[in-house]
Order: structure tokens, then C-alpha cells, then sequence
């Protein structure tokens, strides 16, 4: 099948609201919705404490988890893996071929992410806004607050970056998952899964969706950067 | 030093709130099916499953890898209930006291496929170690799985026979992929492969790959269902396992396997004797 027939047949797929199809695109953003709800709060108050807090560590922390940045997501899922299996440490919560053991594999790729990139965008935040903070006598939470308004949108690239590398990975899903048909499917296992049968429409109907989620999240983004600097 | 405390007070109650919103997103417990790719991707399962988990009440999960994975998963206990084809690797899962209440269910057979032009001049034979001997020769690119499959396992002990190395030979390509992958590849090259005839089938219009060698006793491919042992495994879900394997085999389920023709031609034929 060539290229311009594979895609037009991925259009009708699309236009025909293929009812497997749409199943599958909601398990990768309830998945990856889940995932970012989580990992965000998180990655952001770990990064702020590593920008404002001194402790003993807390360089070689922040260079693991830069390092942790390149990580290959096959590994985060074998890691897992081994932790959720019956055989694993967590072997009774039964976690392992559900969506949850997908959420919990996507929130390990996208914390060091999220870390590193709260880290940097704090540090690099005029001094004077925590200092006019403290001066006016703000409580701890109030000065985090004012800190981490200032550098919303370096946070929101952040949560963008995070956001698309979780979405799009493929290794820990298919690992932890199991690409279970209708329950833990997502996007890239069924694409990878109906490029292997040599089912191109699919697939590229597909990689579509994706890509339009992306450029959704993104242009929401960009849209409240906008209203709020004009 | 107060910042931190509050900080660390804060994460705990986030924390609390999540881990709570992540168990009540968990899944009920359902039955896990380990298989083989080739009775998953030729839509088998599909085709065969509904009924049964209509009439049991219970939804069947697929985990669809290869053989040794699917042996694999199910020492590990991470699945209920497992149908492969590796006849010999089935006995010594039960005999180890991983599995219980193996049982034949169906075969389907192997086929040797390969290109048009059939460079190794292969075509029309039964007797398939004689043809591989002759791609051997000729040099000729075979694509192997190479994943430990079942299927990967019948094609070395084919070599293992004709005392052939096939460990680093130029024309030997091992793909490490699943069987329609290396059917595309094989396709794409040109090349001979060893392939189960459902798989096959369901890609033989997008290939141009022709059966070469057929019909060989060799090529007999049987699927064998074993249930996870509970005793090594309790929090299996052995009842629904059971139940498979007894819808497997009985008068219902063999119907349902020999009515599964995908563009009328059967792939599957269920075991005579029970």
C-alpha cells in the first residue's frame, strides 16, 4: 500500500469514528492525563525544594536526575516490570497489565523532566521577586507561590515537554501494559502493533491523532501565555 | 527551615490524595490470556473468544508475545492461563509444577515461504530440512524470528538436525520480531522464511510471498492450553482458567476453531483426540 492510499484510507478510518480506534486514543489520554496530574505537582514542589532548600545531596540529586533525563523508557518498564510481576516486590497489588501500572511507568519518565526544567526555571528567577516576597513578610507557602507565578511559563514548557514525552513513549507502555486490546492499548503500542501486521491505515490514522493532541495541548498553552501578557 | 516542613506537609497530602485517586482507577480482576502472535494477530481469538466469555461472564484479557514470553509470564504468575505451541517446552512447564491440565486443542502446520523467482529453486517440495539444506548452500537470505518464539524454536531445531550453524551467516538474518514483521521483511528482501500458515495467509496478498515446502510431518505445529498452577500462584484466577480450557475443548469450542475461515480458507484444525 502506498503512502497517499494509506492515508486517505486512515481519513475515512478517522471520519468514520471507528469506534476501536476512538477507544484507543481514550486510553492514552486518560492514561497520560492521569499521569500528569501526578507527576506535576510533584515534579514542580521537588524541583522548588531543590532551587531553595540546601541540604546534603542535593548536587548529586540534581545531577541524577538530569542524567535520568535521557533515560530510556524500555528500561523504566523492565524496571517495573521486575517491581510489579507477582515475582516483584509489589507483586500483590496485581498492577502489572493495567492502566495503572501505565500511569505509574509515564509519571518515572516524566518527573525528571519536570524536576530539572522547574529547577532550572526557578533558579533563573529575578532574585527580586522572592526577596520583595520575604521583605513584605510572606509565609513560606505565599512565597512559593509568588516564586513559581513568576516562572509559570517556563513551568508550563515544562508540563509541555513532560506532557510529550509521556504521550508519545512506547517502551514502558507496551512492557507494563501488556497492549491489551480495549484496556491498555494507547496510541503508540497500537501503532507499533498495526505497523507490524502491515496495517498502515491504522496505524497513520493514528499517528495523526496524536499528533493533533500535541498541537492542541501546545496552542492551549500558547493561547494562555497570550491572554496573560497582553 | 519552616518553608521545608510545610513543603514536605503539603507533598504528604498530595500524595495521599493521589495514591488514593490511583486505586480507585485500578482494573477489576479479569482473566489473563497468554498467547502465541499467530493466534492473536490472525483474529482467532477474536473470532473465538466473545462466546465464551459471554456464557462465563468474564472478560479475557490477550497478552499476544511469543512463546518463551508466554511461558515466561506464566511461571512468573503474571498471567492466568496460556496457549502456545511448543510442544516440548509445554511438558516441561507442567513437569516443573508451573502449569496444570495441559491439553492439544488445535495445530495448524508450518509452511516454508519465499520469493516468486524462488532463487534456491526450492519450490514444490515435502521435504523441508532438504529445502533449507539447499538455501544453506546457495547462501540464499532467510529471515529468522530470532525472538524465541515457538516458531523460532521449530526453524533452529531444523538446523540443530542438519547440523547447519546458522550463528552469524551473512544470508541468515535474525529479525527479532513477530511474524507478520518478519513476513514483511522477508517480502521486502525477497527472502525465504519459515512461517505458521494462519499468519502467513493473512499476509500473503500484501508479501507476494509463495509457499515453497508444505505438507512435511516436520511442519506439524499443535497448540497446547496449560492453566497457571494455583498452588504456586494463589491469587491466580485458576476457575476462569479452567473454564477456558474446557470451552477450548469441548463440543462448542472446537466448532468455533474449525468455523474461524478468514476468506474461506480454515487455518486452524482442532485436535482428534481429546
Amino acid at each position: 500500500m502506498g503512502f497517499v492510499e494509506a492515508t486517505g484510507a486512515a481519513l475515512r478510518l478517522l471520519l468514520s469514528a471507528d469506534p476501536e480506534l476512538w477507544g484507543i486514543v481514550g486510553v492514552s489520554l486518560s492514561v497520560t492525563l492521569r499521569a500528569m496530574l501526578i507527576a506535576m505537582p510533584l515534579g514542580v514542589g521537588v524541583g522548588y525544594l531543590l532551587a531553595t532548600v540546601q541540604f546534603p545531596g542535593r548536587r548529586l540529586l540534581i545531577v541524577v536526575t538530569q542524567g535520568l533525563l535521557a533515560s530510556p523508557t524500555v528500561v523504566v518498564g523492565l524496571l517495573l516490570y521486575l517491581l510489579l510481576s507477582r515475582q516483584g516486590l509489589f507483586g500483590q497489588l496485581h498492577l502489572l497489565f493495567t492502566q495503572t501500572a501505565m500511569v505509574i511507568g509515564q509519571v518515572l519518565i516524566a518527573l525528571p523532566v519536570l524536576i530539572a526544567f522547574a529547577l532550572s526555571a526557578i533558579q533563573g528567577a529575578d532574585p527580586r521577586a522572592r526577596e520583595t516576597a520575604v521583605a513584605l513578610g510572606a509565609s513560606a507557602p505565599r512565597i512559593a507561590w509568588t516564586l513559581l507565578v513568576e516562572v509559570r511559563f517556563a513551568l508550563m514548557a515544562a508540563v509541555c515537554n513532560a506532557f510529550g514525552r509521556v504521550v508519545s513513549e512506547i517502551g514502558c507502555s507496551l512492557m507494563v501494559g501488556g497492549n491489551i486490546a480495549g484496556v491498555t492499548r494507547n496510541i503508540p503500542t497500537a501503532i507499533a502493533l498495526e505497523t507490524s501486521k502491515g496495517e498502515f491505515a491504522q496505524g497513520i490514522a493514528l499517528g495523526i491523532v496524536l499528533l493533533l493532541v500535541a498541537l492542541a495541548v501546545n496552542s492551549a498553552f500558547a493561547y494562555f501565555q497570550g491572554e496573560s501578557r497582553r | 527551615m519552616t518553608s521545608t516542613f510545610l513543603g514536605w506537609r503539603h507533598l504528604a497530602a498530595t500524595l495521599a490524595l493521589l495514591s488514593a485517586f490511583l486505586s480507585s482507577a485500578s482494573e477489576a480482576r479479569d482473566l489473563r490470556l497468554a498467547t502465541t502472535t499467530s493466534t492473536d494477530h490472525s483474529g482467532l481469538l477474536r473470532a473465538i473468544l466473545p462466546p465464551f466469555e459471554r456464557e462465563r461472564g468474564c472478560r479475557v484479557q490477550v497478552v499476544a508475545v511469543g512463546t518463551g514470553k508466554a511461558l515466561k509470564l506464566a511461571e512468573n504468575g503474571d498471567v492466568d492461563v496460556v496457549l502456545v505451541h511448543d510442544r516440548q517446552a509445554e511438558q516441561a512447564f507442567v513437569a516443573a509444577g508451573h502449569g496444570l491440565d495441559r491439553r492439544d486443542v488445535m495445530y495448524n502446520d508450518f509452511v516454508l515461504v519465499g520469493p516468486r523467482s524462488d532463487p534456491a529453486t526450492v519450490r514444490g517440495g515435502r521435504d523441508v530440512l532438504h529445502a533449507l539444506r539447499r538455501i544453506a548452500a546457495g547462501q540464499v537470505r532467510f529471515v529468522s524470528r530470532g525472538d524465541d518464539s515457538g516458531t523460532d524454536r521449530m526453524e533452529r531445531s531444523y538446523w540443530e538436525q542438519l547440523g547447519i550453524s546458522v550463528r552469524g551467516a551473512p544470508w541468515h538474518v535474525s529479525a527479532g520480531l513477530g511474524m507478520s514483521e518478519v513476513l514483511t521483511m522477508a517480502g521486502e528482501m525477497q527472502a525465504y522464511t519459515l512461517a505458521d500458515r494462519a499468519t502467513y495467509a493473512t499476509t500473503r496478498a500484501r508479501t507476494g510471498l509463495e509457499i515453497m515446502v508444505q505438507g512435511d510431518r516436520r511442519l506439524f505445529n499443535p497448540y497446547g492450553v496449560i492453566a497457571v498452577n494455583p498452588k504456586k500462584h494463589p491469587d491466580v484466577n485458576f476457575a476462569d482458567a479452567t473454564a477456558l480450557i474446557d470451552w477450548l475443548t469441548s463440543p462448542a469450542g472446537r466448532s468455533a476453531i474449525s468455523a474461524f475461515r478468514p476468506g474461506g480458507e480454515q487455518l486452524f484444525f482442532v485436535t482428534a483426540d481429546r
